[in-house]
């Protein structure tokens, strides 16, 4: 996760949020789900493993994943680490 | 009233743009009638500084009975419990208050994403450090101008060196820094020296915030309203800048809402998502609200946080659209932007269910524009003297004084 963003759960929204300066973007379940395996730990192929092992009925969850990855990366909300 | 995204600031509001694909949409958005996600805490009005754009009341120098330090976790926990997330410092200048500490630590402990909105005056290294260690997110800093010399003429103190000192150290403690300046006719000029400046000091975000006015800033209006040539050669300035420094800083321009002809959706709408607490406890849909003829404003040292959000008839009055009149009543672009904002309906109509003047549908728009007109055009030579804003002037205002 980027120094400039914070991630938690938001129990009064019921969902994971985004939170920087004075501003917050609110996460749907699967991009929660994501994100929170944005540990700098991980790596991409990892977070789309423990996803599919979580979810395994999901169709075109890697996809989906490298999607989210590339918005979220986009935004600057993730950076990424060479391993 | 004067905000129309998530922010808590005292002097502008500007947006944050929170993209989103993955969410339901960019910055949290409610219906008439959501959560306070956006607790604005004005500490005290005590400030340093005496910038003559503030828009703190005209009459702050009746607000000396501040809330304590138990009763501000109170509303924290309250709010918080209420479902509020940003937490917005801010003043007068908060870093007044000695227990600034304490409040920042117990924020944090309740969940909070806590923004110090401040001048940099009373800020030291030990201080950042401190806040460091108690929890706070992000800092937002206010410059007057990119010179000295005008720098602390307008803040009506010798501000400028310290403030860039500040800067740096919050970006050695690697907080998420905001640098603000609001721009008036004094300063719309050195707008490029402002974004170089702030690029300099790495700002993660510029806000470069128009004077919206409201509290002494309308008392100033006629020396502070800069002429639509400097507006438009501003905001081109703004624009190109966005461009040049995307991924590395975030340039934010807030339009001057005069020269506009729709107005804003001031504060999202009335009570619906945020909440400011004035110095001695007074909950207001808006930091501008006080203005409001008519309506009391219920305290939180009398009343709960979630019968003040929900109940109260105050943050009722401009809910929903039931309290429209025409042209708002019928307007298709009611939901968007509820009419504008209710403060400058009232201040510049005498009725705060009118349309916002700033529109152009509104049967004021015409008179607001030749307003406008007529102070810009005053040569420089007539412009009228600034009044600062401090605790002198202020009760000389409240005496009748002018």
């Amino acid at each position: 996760m980027a120094k400039t963003f914070r991630f938690q759960w938001e129990e009064a929204q019921g969902c994971h949020v985004l939170l920087y300066p004075e501003g917050m973007v609110k996460l749907n379940t699967a991009a929660g789900e994501i994100l929170k395996r944005c540990d700098g730990e991980r790596s991409v192929a990892e977070i789309i493993d423990d996803l599919g092992a979580q979810f395994p009925g999901a169709d075109g969850l890697p996809e989906d994943v490298l999607t989210f990855l590339n918005t979220a990366y986009d935004n600057q909300w993730i950076r990424l680490e060479a391993s | 009233m004067s905000a129309e995204e998530l922010t808590g600031r005292r002097d502008d509001h500007s947006p944050r743009p929170g993209p989103l694909p993955a969410g339901e949409g960019g910055r949290a958005r409610e219906a008439s009638h959501g959560k306070p996600l956006w607790l604005l805490a004005e500490l005290t009005y005590k400030c340093p500084l005496q910038c003559p754009y503030c828009s703190n009341p005209l009459d702050m120098a009746r607000y000396t009975d501040e809330l304590t330090t138990e009763e501000w976790v109170r509303v924290f926990r309250e709010a918080r419990a209420l479902g509020a997330v940003q937490l917005g410092l801010s003043g007068g200048e908060a870093l007044v208050r000695k227990d600034l500490e304490d409040l920042i630590a117990e924020a944090h402990r309740l969940g909070f994403y806590i923004n110090l909105l401040t001048s940099g005056v009373g800020m030291d290294e030990r201080r950042i450090r401190a806040f460091k260690e108690a929890g706070l997110d992000h800092i937002q800093i206010s410059f007057q101008a990119s010179s000295e010399e005008l720098n602390n003429r307008i803040a009506g103190n010798r501000s400028f060196r310290h403030k860039l000192a500040m800067a740096r150290l919050i970006k050695k403690y690697e907080y998420p820094m905001v640098l603000c300046c609001v721009l008036h006719r004094h300063n719309t000029d050195q707008i490029e020296q402002i974004i170089e400046m702030a690029h300099r000091l790495e700002a993660d975000y510029l806000e470069l915030a128009s004077t919206q006015y409201y509290g002494w800033a309308l008392h100033n209006r006629e020396a502070l309203l800069p002429t639509l040539d400097q507006v438009q050669r501003a905001e081109a300035i703004a624009h190109r800048y966005q461009e040049k420094l995307k991924g590395k800083m975030r340039v934010l321009y807030v339009v001057p809402d005069y020269y506009e002809d729709r107005p804003k959706a001031c504060m999202k709408g009335w009570g619906s998502i945020f909440l400011t607490i004035a110095p001695d406890g007074t909950a207001l849909p808006c930091h501008a609200a006080g203005s409001l003829p008519g309506l009391t404003f219920p305290n939180v040292r009398e009343h709960g946080i979630e019968w003040i959000w929900d109940e109260s008839p105050d943050f009722n009055k401009f809910r929903g659209l039931d309290w429209m009149k025409e042209p708002c009543r019928t307007c298709p672009e009611r939901t968007k932007d509820f009419g504008g904002c209710r403060c400058q309906a009232y201040l510049l109509t005498g009725d705060a269910a009118n349309a916002d003047p700033v529109c152009s549908k509104s049967p004021h728009h015409l008179e607001l524009q030749r307003r406008v007109q007529a102070i810009a055009a005053k040569p420089p030579e007539q412009t009228v003297p600034l009044v600062f804003r401090n605790m002198r002037n202020s009760k000389r205002i409240i005496a009748g004084g002018s």
